[in-house]
């Protein structure tokens, strides 16, 4: 069974249609790289696959779970799939060990010591180790990045979903951000990122999926796709990015 | 009988001015319980739940203060519940602060970027958790001068209750000029008593703004 399955799809908002019969299957271990211009829906896509946006029509299971049935009790699903995104949104009053700790010892009610290890632990997994006393705004962009995929590390998820978790940063700290990424990818993580890194969708990507004007436009082996692109759409996305 | 302002009527200020902090403290206790769960009404996802919460804010902060303890003190004897002036004072009081500290906190919750709830929720947290882990700890820092503030005007409000017989410090002047007929000098000295309480708070307020800041 898949991890993820997508039917039917349709989001909007207000009139302005968002997700248009969007239908997707990801299977565990998968590393899916979401394209396409601003607005094409991409973002909206991600941000249903954990219930953060409610859905008009369609169907989508996570791991055996209805997301859009109102009786799923959302937070039980979130706690198998780690959301990143852009803006890092880490919590700015609390250290990064807290910042780790909080959700595993409230939400899954695990004793402090405890969180504590797994929180070196991934922290150690993203190069970070030495940060566990830091604050938020005593790191860089790159770093609070890397303490925000930590932070979703931690509760142990079975997906993680990347909303352009790179877009704010600087090349330079985009590598090491990246770099972090490729550990996951290797480590097997099944992962849905929305990017705008070529680059890391065609030599880690499983498939890549275009989207444009709200439907999934052109989907397919992402070496392949990126390189011979079959819609006219595809192309000339691909010819802006890769300038 | 006249007789002069001396410090035994200080004295007696002082010791009315223990009835205007204990009032204060008692308006801020309830108003501060009551303003919270009104704040936090407003964040209900139904709709019927937020108007209730929006409409007791605008009900109260529509109507007088005084308005507010003539209402209890008079009113509520008339339908066979007398109360006594304590009561009355502290009630209205009461009331009157929950819907503006209601206001100030709902705001300092608004402060907090939506980005921070999903972050929460995303790590599935519930909705309480959100709150009391995520959210509050935020908005504190960014309630506090205005709630100390707000603190600093109740307190000058509780001089209200004099009207209803409530011997407070206000109250305490009134008596004290009848006997004396000195206002100017009486009604100076209770000014700067109000002053001595108010002008520690604002300077505490400016405190734990920078403390708040320093500390994230």
């Amino acid at each position: 069974m898949a991890l993820v399955e997508m039917t039917g799809v349709e989001k909007s908002f207000g009139t302005n249609r968002v997700l248009d019969n969007i239908s997707l299957r990801v299977e565990a271990g998968e590393i899916i790289a979401i394209i396409g211009r601003s607005g094409s829906g991409k973002s909206t896509l991600l941000r249903c696959v954990n219930g953060l946006e409610p859905i008009q029509a369609g169907r989508i299971v996570v791991d055996g779970t209805i997301v859009n049935d109102p009786k799923t009790d959302l937070r039980r699903l979130r706690q198998k799939v780690g959301i990143v995104f852009q803006g890092y949104n880490l919590f700015p009053h609390l250290s990064v060990a807290r910042n780790i700790t909080l959700a595993p010892m409230v939400a899954k009610g695990m004793p402090e010591q405890q969180a504590l290890q797994i929180a070196r632990e991934v922290l150690r997994r993203v190069g970070l180790e030495d940060k566990l006393d830091a604050y938020p705004d005593e790191l860089s962009g790159g770093q609070q990045q890397r303490v925000a995929i930590a932070r979703s590390l931690a509760m142990q998820p079975a997906l993680m979903l990347f909303d352009e978790i790179t877009s704010a940063l600087d090349p330079e700290l985009t590598g090491e951000v990246l770099k972090v990424l490729e550990d996951m990818a290797r480590s097997g993580m099944t992962m849905l990122l929305v990017t705008h890194e070529m680059g890391f969708a065609r030599r880690f990507g499983s498939r890549v999926v275009f989207m444009h004007g709200g439907r999934i436009h052109e989907e397919g082996p992402a070496a392949n796709t990126l390189a011979l692109p079959k819609t006219r759409e595809l192309e000339t996305f691909l010819a802006a990015v890769l300038h | 009988m006249i007789r002069q302002f001396a410090w035994i009527d200080v004295m007696f200020l002082v010791a009315a001015l223990r009835w205007t902090l204990a009032l204060s403290a008692v308006a801020f206790a309830g108003g501060a319980l009551i303003g919270a769960a009104v704040a936090v009404l407003r964040f209900s996802r139904l709709a019927p739940v937020r108007f209730a919460g929006a409409a007791y804010t605008q009900l109260v902060q529509g109507m007088p203060l005084l308005v507010w303890i003539f209402g209890l003190y008079f009113g509520l004897a008339i339908f066979g519940f007398p109360v006594g002036p304590w009561t009355a004072a502290s009630c209205a009081l009461s009331v009157y602060a929950s819907a503006y500290l209601g206001e100030i906190w709902r705001g300092a919750l608004l402060a907090i970027p939506r980005t921070q709830w999903e972050a929460g929720a995303s790590l599935g947290l519930g909705q309480f958790s959100q709150l009391r882990y995520v959210i509050v700890p935020q908005a504190l820092r960014v309630a506090t001068p205005p709630t100390v503030g707000f603190l600093v005007q109740l307190i000058k409000d509780t001089s209200l209750a004099s009207t209803i017989g409530f011997v407070e410090l206000t109250r305490e002047g009134q008596t004290t000029t009848a006997a004396t007929f000195q206002p100017f000098t009486v009604y100076m000295t209770v000014a700067v008593l109000y002053f001595l309480m108010c002008f520690p708070l604002t300077q505490l307020s400016r405190r734990l703004e920078r403390r708040l800041h320093g500390a994230r």
